[in-house]
């Protein structure tokens, strides 16, 4: 096992490993992304208290719990590349960093979109997508703080640290919001939780998960190929397969 | 013969005063800045005391929060440029130790010269005098929090250019909860009930980042030196 | 940048390196004070790697940099007592006597800001000389110095090496000096 570790840490045999991933990971992702979508928009009952809005809940869920989970990923990638000095730690952060901004994106979008049936507005300060918002001022902060060095292993360091404080700092951050939202939140307004989830809307939000697991596995998997290649551009590797 | 990590420290702290108080245009700034935020928001939204009280504690720990970033650049800054950082990274008395002395010396002119500014900017917000001593041990917690968090973000951004913007990018997120906390106690004392709860964790918050920042700023520290 | 380099230095010795623009002199000298981590290769102090004898490592020596480390707003006793202070303790009659040594004693008292490129040069020979470091690491030494102080520097480096001291000079020209000077020419 730990033979398969150290290969890890060599980049033309992750570069050459990616590749035969990603097909697996795509198709694995088209297919349970396809299942939930078609089950959840079209086989789960209505919701009684939200009606067909709900729905939405298949892509803001997996977006959401998607954009934290890539930024622990993120944070333990830099970690490694900081502690034991492996390359492609910082590599898998630098490539993990922009897929984990857009399911933010994604996550505040379709929150948005899903509080104008229940509140009426497009934003609301709910507790979710505050910490959401909160979560895609610290991607862009450890994105600007990469791209702001010039020595590109000295940003990759600096933000490999800062991922890391803002892991710890993320369940603080979600507490504090929660607490915050709690104390001024007026009664009208409902809080953009799941409702009451029974196993026919359970399946499909699943099976999204899952998809968008194997979806953000497949990209990661392309991006860090591509990063790869970036970083190692001196070598004669990637010389020779670039060329074939 | 050897020099202690305490004396080291008070050693560091003095020369930080020194230096600060040579130059005291730049500890006015913060605090000038602070009074100047603050009138922005009567002027921009009512001059009712009761209607600025309901806002006062957020107006109150925004301006805290950003004059404090004003000056948080300059923490390793003057020291990278002239070169006395590394001087002091090699005085043998380990980074950490220089970079607590330097911290605990910046909070001492910037944020606990905020605390002491703030029943002014206070009473011209209509908080009331009873709220006071809630909202100086906030801002007491929160500055010190402040400065450490600071702290970090200045360690990774010395030698950038322009590196004081992305510095407070960098702090401002990881400094909500303090916001959050600490205007949230101060609004509980204005309106009279207990800020017991906001204040206790508020206080874990300090402890938790005095505890760990240190090392943190260090590593960043190092990164940047290396 | 920096490939292949090996040096051994003995107490007593006086190593002179000299290289044309951008061969790595000041990078070698940095990664000698353990300011910069190589990346091959290792920097050892008396058999021990200077990562383990850190503290103590740093205690023996004195860099001097290329750029004078020195706060404007501070004067040279301040400057001195700040960062001598933190290696051993010491008196201000002390400093003021190493001060005195590099010919800078009258304006001991003023803010560096007010000092020429040659006063503020000998204030940091004076901080060198107060450390009492065991080696000594300078970069370009003899930059704005005249030919008194350029004399000063050559004296002031002979007495060190011959109580047993060390140093690696950094120096584009020749050095004249009484005591035995090793060189290393470093290239493209």
């Amino acid at each position: 096992m730990w033979t398969w570790f150290y290969r890890l840490a060599s980049p033309p045999y992750v570069y050459r490993v990616a590749a035969l991933w990603i097909p697996w990971f795509l198709t694995a992702a088209a297919i349970t992304i396809g299942c939930g979508l078609i089950d959840g928009l079209g086989f789960a009952p209505p919701d009684y208290q939200q009606g067909d809005a709900f729905r939405i809940i298949y892509v803001h869920v997996p977006s959401a719990w998607m954009s934290e989970f890539t930024y622990a990923c993120m944070a333990v990638a830099g970690a490694i590349g900081l502690i034991w000095r492996i390359k492609m730690g910082h590599a898998v952060a630098a490539a993990a960093a922009p897929i984990g901004a857009s399911f933010t994106l994604a996550a505040l979008v379709t929150g948005s979109l899903w509080g104008r049936p229940m509140w009426g507005t497009y934003w609301a300060w709910d507790p979710r997508l505050t910490t959401e918002l909160i979560l895609l001022f610290l991607y862009v902060g450890v994105m600007s703080l990469r791209s702001a060095f010039e020595d590109p292993a000295r940003g990759d360091r600096a933000a490999a640290l800062l991922s890391v404080v803002g892991v710890v700092n993320l369940p603080i951050i979600h507490y504090s919001v929660v607490w915050w939202n709690s104390l001024h939140q007026g009664a009208t307004v409902a809080k953009l939780g799941k409702p009451d989830i029974e196993l026919s809307m359970l399946w499909p939000l699943l099976s999204m998960m899952l998809g968008f697991m194997c979806f953000y596995a497949a990209v990661l998997c392309i991006r860090l190929r591509g990063e790869i290649l970036d970083r190692e551009r001196q070598a004669t590797w990637v010389r020779e397969a670039v060329k074939s | 013969m050897k020099v202690g990590a305490w004396q080291a420290m008070t050693l560091v702290v003095r020369r930080e005063l020194c230096l600060s108080f040579r130059r005291p245009e730049q500890l006015l700034q913060p605090l000038v800045f602070f009074l100047i935020v603050t009138t922005l928001f009567p002027l921009g939204l009512s001059l009712q005391l009761s209607a600025l009280r309901d806002m006062a504690p957020g107006v109150l720990w925004v301006a805290a929060l950003l004059s404090s970033l004003l000056s948080l650049d300059s923490l390793f800054k003057s020291d990278a440029d002239d070169g006395t950082l590394e001087q002091l990274a090699l005085s043998g008395q380990g980074l950490t130790v220089i970079v607590i002395a330097k911290t605990l010396a910046h909070w001492l002119v910037s944020g606990a010269a905020l605390v002491l500014v703030s029943p002014l900017v206070a009473t011209a917000l209509g908080i009331p005098p009873e709220a006071f001593a809630t909202m100086l041990l906030s801002l007491g917690l929160g500055t010190l929090t402040l400065s450490w968090l600071g702290a970090i973000g200045a360690g990774l951004t010395v030698g950038l250019r322009r590196g004081n913007v992305l510095l407070s990018l960098i702090v401002l997120p990881l400094a909500m909860p303090l916001l959050i906390f600490g205007a949230g106690a101060t609004d509980h004392a204005v309106s009279g009930t207990s800020a017991a709860g906001a204040l206790y964790f508020l206080a874990a918050l300090c402890v938790f980042t005095c505890t760990l920042a240190p090392f943190a700023a260090t590593a960043a520290l190092r990164i940047t030196l290396d | 940048m920096l490939k292949g380099v090996s040096l051994d230095l003995k107490p007593r010795e006086l190593m002179h390196i000299r290289g044309p623009n951008g061969t790595g002199k000041t990078t070698l000298l940095r990664v000698i004070c353990g300011l910069l981590r190589p990346e091959q290769g290792r920097v050892a102090w008396f058999g021990e790697s200077i990562a383990s004898v850190r503290a103590e490592y740093q205690s023996a020596l004195a860099y001097a940099s290329h750029e004078p480390a020195l706060k404007a707003d501070l004067t040279p006793l301040e400057n001195l007592r700040f960062m001598v202070g933190l290696k051993r303790r010491v008196t201000l009659p002390e400093l003021r006597q190493s001060l005195e040594r590099t010919g800078v004693a009258a304006c001991a008292d003023l803010p560096v800001r007010v000092l020429s490129a040659g006063q503020r040069r000998r204030v940091v020979m004076a901080r060198v000389l107060a450390v009492r470091a065991t080696l000594w690491l300078l970069d370009e030494p003899f930059t704005n110095l005249d030919s008194a102080g350029s004399d000063l520097l050559s004296a002031l480096l002979a007495e060190h090496v011959n109580d047993g001291g060390l140093a690696l000079v950094v120096a584009h020209h020749d050095l004249q000096l009484a005591a035995a000077v090793r060189r290393l020419e470093l290239s493209e």
